[in-house]
């Protein structure tokens, strides 16, 4: 890694509340992140959640064809793929990324570490759509092809979307709070930076008609299971998400949402 | 044939929701949804009580089954946890193992 002195330029990008600063010696890449980040790239904070020094390599020195693994060695989580390698220490809130000047790379580590650390909060990334309506936030969770997009391009003009791909959960004294991502699927358009509590997730599925479909709290856990971002084999964060999603489908609403693509079906909603 | 032990693994994560067991296996994330049978034979399981008096006792007794045909579902069903690192399963007793677990009501 480069020395410290030398990554002259930082940028604070905010995400659910968590304040990420982000060192490098390219202001290019400095402005790559402004970019990328928008709304979410904030002022500086006297004291960031995490800190990460970006090591720029040459381009096309790293190849982009491998599946990501995530592992925890001495107590560090070593994060390797075929564009980029990183290690983040949980001990001392720092750690380094290794990657071409692309905005991939970065994502993606920064979708870990949230992962990562909202997980020992009781908190999670799922994949799954969310907006805020009235005051309230709504979360729509699917695999790719269930609906995530449709579902927001069909919200109506007073819902702020949050995200279409990802959506970002943190418990709270009464219930949970959803906050926007700048995680985007296929609308290809940032979140808005806004937060709601949390009135229901709906599970999404194509159908004929619209309708709400009650699930029993056993079925939400599985289905909320199978749509968490999970990236490490980690026993003792395994262990964590299971019992997160447990505590959510007995304090938060989880239903079916059969959906056509019509407007009308955010008359079911909110 | 010699009796069998079945004791709750520790690499679990277990909770009852809506009365139905959820188990997921830290090992490989794998997850369990048990019936209701599966359930009192995971209950049941302290490692010392041999499988086939835990059929006979708590099966048996609680449904309308033939007890060899119980039997050999209990089996299979804890073989292939087993298979999983859900259950612990051995001929001889399992008293150690059966101390501790994950599950949380």
């Amino acid at each position: 890694m480069g020395e410290l002195a030398t990554l002259a330029h930082e940028r604070f990008i905010e995400i659910g509340e968590m304040s990420i600063l982000v060192r490098t010696d390219s202001l290019d890449f400095a402005r790559l992140l402004e970019d990328r980040y928008g709304s979410f790239v904030s002022a500086p904070v006297p004291r960031p959640a995490f800190e990460l020094d970006i090591e720029l390599a040459p381009l096309g020195s790293l190849s982009e064809d491998e599946d990501v693994d995530v592992r925890r060695e001495s107590g560090c989580w070593l994060i390797q793929r075929g564009d980029f390698r990183a290690e983040l220490n949980p001990k001392t809130c720092r750690g380094w990324v290794r990657q071409t000047e692309n905005p991939y790379s970065i994502d993606a580590v920064l979708r870990i570490l949230h992962s990562l650390i909202l997980a020992e909060q009781g908190g999670f990334l799922v994949h799954a759509a969310s907006a805020v309506r009235n005051g309230w936030a709504y979360v729509f969770a699917g695999v790719s092809g269930a609906g995530k997009t449709t579902l927001a391009r069909l919200a109506p003009p007073d819902a702020r979307l949050l995200t279409d791909e990802i959506s970002y959960v943190r418990p709270r004294d009464s219930g949970y709070e959803a906050f926007g991502t700048p995680f985007a699927g296929e609308l290809a358009r940032l979140g808005e930076n806004v937060r709601a509590p949390l009135a229901a997730l709906h599970l999404l599925e194509q159908g004929p008609e619209n309708r709400l479909e009650e699930v029993s709290e056993a079925e939400a856990a599985q289905a909320l299971l199978r749509n968490i971002l999970f990236f490490a084999h980690d026993e003792e964060l395994v262990g964590m998400i299971f019992q997160t999603v447990c505590d959510f489908v007995r304090r938060v609403p989880v239903r079916r949402l059969v959906f056509t693509p019509d407007a009308r079906v955010w008359e079911l909603i909110a | 044939m010699s009796p069998l032990y079945i004791a709750r693994s520790h690499e679990i994560a277990a909770r009852a929701l809506d009365g139905e067991m959820m188990i997921m296996s830290v090992r490989d994330s794998t997850l369990f949804n048990l019936n209701e049978s599966g359930t009192i034979i995971w209950q049941a399981a302290d490692g010392v009580t041999p499988l086939e008096e835990i059929v006979a006792r708590r099966i048996c007794a609680e449904y309308e089954v033939e007890p060899a045909e119980a039997l050999q579902d209990a089996e299979n069903f804890v073989r292939e946890l087993a298979g999983h690192g859900i259950f612990l399963v051995s001929d001889q007793p399992l008293a150690a193992a059966a101390a501790k677990s994950g599950e949380q009501a």
